[in-house]
């Protein structure tokens, strides 16, 4: 009977457990808490929820006040919808150019496969607020586009496209159409061949089979994808702040706004709640299909 | 029919690579352009580089932003490892589901919200214990938790594949299990640990909402500066700042994804069976 690692098992499964507990778990709980606080002139800009009285009773003094506010005043929700929609057109639009690149990359020689990987992969981890940069250097009214289509003869007035909710699109496609193209690669690379082959003996042909195999077979690395792109566009603040106009209000924004402009922390921690709650969701079902993928 | 299917796989495959890759390469040839006119080719020139050397805020800002980096991916690879160790080695303990939790969620939490929670759980520390203040190590407290969560995903897959045989047979020659991990495992995975220092390294210095909100009034990274100058518009030493920065993240990415797949290499080399 090998000896096992029990009793300095704790060592290694406590430091990340405790460290990702303290600075990732337990902050949420004080956003929380903070939540129902309300503005104060102090340092930090807020008021103490639970405190102790002079005479050590407990006293709660929680407000409703920021969330009410957030259902009374429209910006809120108008800002969530928007985010919404912006993030589920993004996320179907990545998902229908991700997948036949993740495809073309999967049925590419293995050779090849490494390096077409590296060519997507590379954007993923590449600067974020630069890659926007750049593409405001590409869709400005006097940027790379319209300089080229202009001399072109191609059109005659610049085309505006900052500021407007194109804009936001192309940002969002184009920072986050690695992060749809790699999970996808992932599931279709491990798609047995022989199940298509098998499909094609039998007399399928190779669209059907593709409808009735492959699909069905990378719906993990769809959702994996989709989640991939839709949670974190949802909260997107780069995009919006440098490629969006003030009518492309999306919730990352204003949430920045309220705390860096209006330093409203109280407020800024409801939207932080609220906003995580319409998240749960996609981030369970992110979860479940990721683990399952790992554990496979 | 079949032929011409995989004509337009690539075709959409280069369209999707074209739209990655042109907004960076013009970004790089006009970080060449002469004139201060971004629409306007005045010659070639590296003057926007030179100038970058004479720009302290910048320059402090790049250190600071090196330091963080260098700080949160050494932090984030020994958490990491561990994590994917206990994920991978320990099938059933009490917390296991938690952790698997908090090592995903990051990747996915919108970045504003992380932020915002971060801060505000370090306001509430410094009012209970009087640490940490913001600055440098707010800033790579909160830089270790999501790249803690890169690590722990990829040393978990390559730690999946390693075959244990080797280990247990150490085991069984006599060595403790700590040795035994050491000695056999710890080599095959370490490609994957340096891999994701390096990936981690690039993250922390990209970071833009975390650091803003979690770095206070006194500290600004660099892309804190890059951020403010940009919200002004585009402007030619930016572009050379931003292509010197561009190439250093691809030559990391590029050396990473090396090792990665050296590192494989030498384990189907090592067992030529699996």
């Amino acid at each position: 009977m090998r000896r096992t690692w029990a009793p300095g098992r704790w060592l290694i499964i406590l430091p990340p457990l405790l460290f990702l507990l303290i600075f990732f778990l337990i902050p949420f709980a004080f956003a929380f808490k903070i939540s129902f606080a309300e503005t104060s002139p102090s340092v930090p800009p807020f008021t103490n929820v639970i405190s102790f009285t002079p005479d050590h009773h407990l006293r709660l003094a929680a407000t409703l006040g920021n969330y009410r506010y957030l259902l009374t005043d429209e910006v809120y929700g108008v800002a969530y919808l928007y985010s919404l929609r912006t993030a589920f057109f993004s996320t179907l639009i990545c998902l229908l150019l991700g997948y036949p690149m993740a495809y073309a990359i999967a049925r590419a020689p293995k050779s090849t496969q490494g390096l077409l990987l590296l060519i997507i992969m590379l954007p993923f981890w590449t600067s974020f607020l630069l890659r926007v940069y750049a593409l405001e250097g590409i869709i400005r009214d006097t940027g790379f586009l319209n300089t080229v289509l202009l001399h072109l003869g191609l059109i005659r007035e610049p085309l505006h496209i900052m500021r407007t909710s194109l804009a936001l699109y192309l940002g969002i496609i184009y920072s986050y159409l690695p992060f749809m193209v790699l999970p996808l690669f992932a599931t279709l690379e491990k798609l047995d061949p022989t199940l298509l082959e098998a499909a094609a003996d039998l007399g399928s042909p190779p669209w059907r089979a593709f409808l009735d195999i492959t699909v069905p077979l990378s719906i993990p690395g769809v959702i994996a994808g989709s989640m991939l792109v839709f949670i974190p566009a949802v909260g997107e603040f780069v995009i919006p702040s440098l490629l969006g106009g003030p009518n492309q209000l999306m919730i990352g924004r204003v949430l920045w706004d309220e705390f860096f402009g209006n330093h409203d922390w109280p407020v800024a921690s409801a939207v932080a709640i609220a906003f995580l709650l319409l998240l749960v969701g996609p981030i369970a079902i992110y979860q479940y299909y990721n683990v399952r993928q790992l554990e496979a | 029919m079949e032929r011409r299917s995989s004509l337009a796989l690539l075709a959409v495959l280069f369209i999707g690579i074209a739209l990655l890759y042109v907004p960076i390469l013009v970004l790089i040839a006009y970080s060449f352009n002469a004139s201060p006119l971004v629409n306007v080719w005045g010659g070639f020139s590296i003057a926007w580089y030179g100038q970058l050397l004479h720009n302290r805020q910048l320059l402090e800002a790049a250190l600071l932003s090196v330091e963080v980096a260098f700080a949160a991916s050494s932090g984030a690879i020994l958490l990491g490892t561990l994590a994917a160790i206990a994920l991978v080695r320990f099938a059933r303990f009490r917390g296991r589901l938690l952790l698997t939790g908090m090592v995903n969620a990051p990747l996915v939490m919108p970045e504003i919200i992380t932020g915002i929670t971060q801060l505000l759980l370090f306001v509430s520390m410094v009012q209970l214990l009087g640490w940490p203040h913001r600055g440098f190590t707010t800033i790579v407290l909160s830089h270790i938790t999501f790249c803690t969560a890169y690590v722990t995903i990829t040393v978990q897959s390559r730690l999946q594949a390693a075959d244990r045989s080797l280990e247990e047979a150490a085991q069984d020659l006599g060595a403790t299990p700590a040795r035994a991990f050491i000695e056999i495992t710890l080599p095959i995975i370490a490609p994957a640990i340096i891999s994701s220092w390096l990936l981690c390294f690039t993250l922390s210095l990209d970071d833009l909402v975390i650091s803003s909100f979690v770095a206070g009034p006194g500290a600004s990274t660099l892309p804190m500066v890059i951020y403010s100058k940009v919200k002004l518009g585009v402007s030619p030493d930016i572009n050379a700042l931003a292509s010197l920065i561009v190439c250093a993240v691809g030559l990391c990415i590029i050396a990473a994804r090396g090792l990665m797949i050296r590192g494989e290499r030498r384990r189907t080399l090592a067992a030529p069976v699996a």
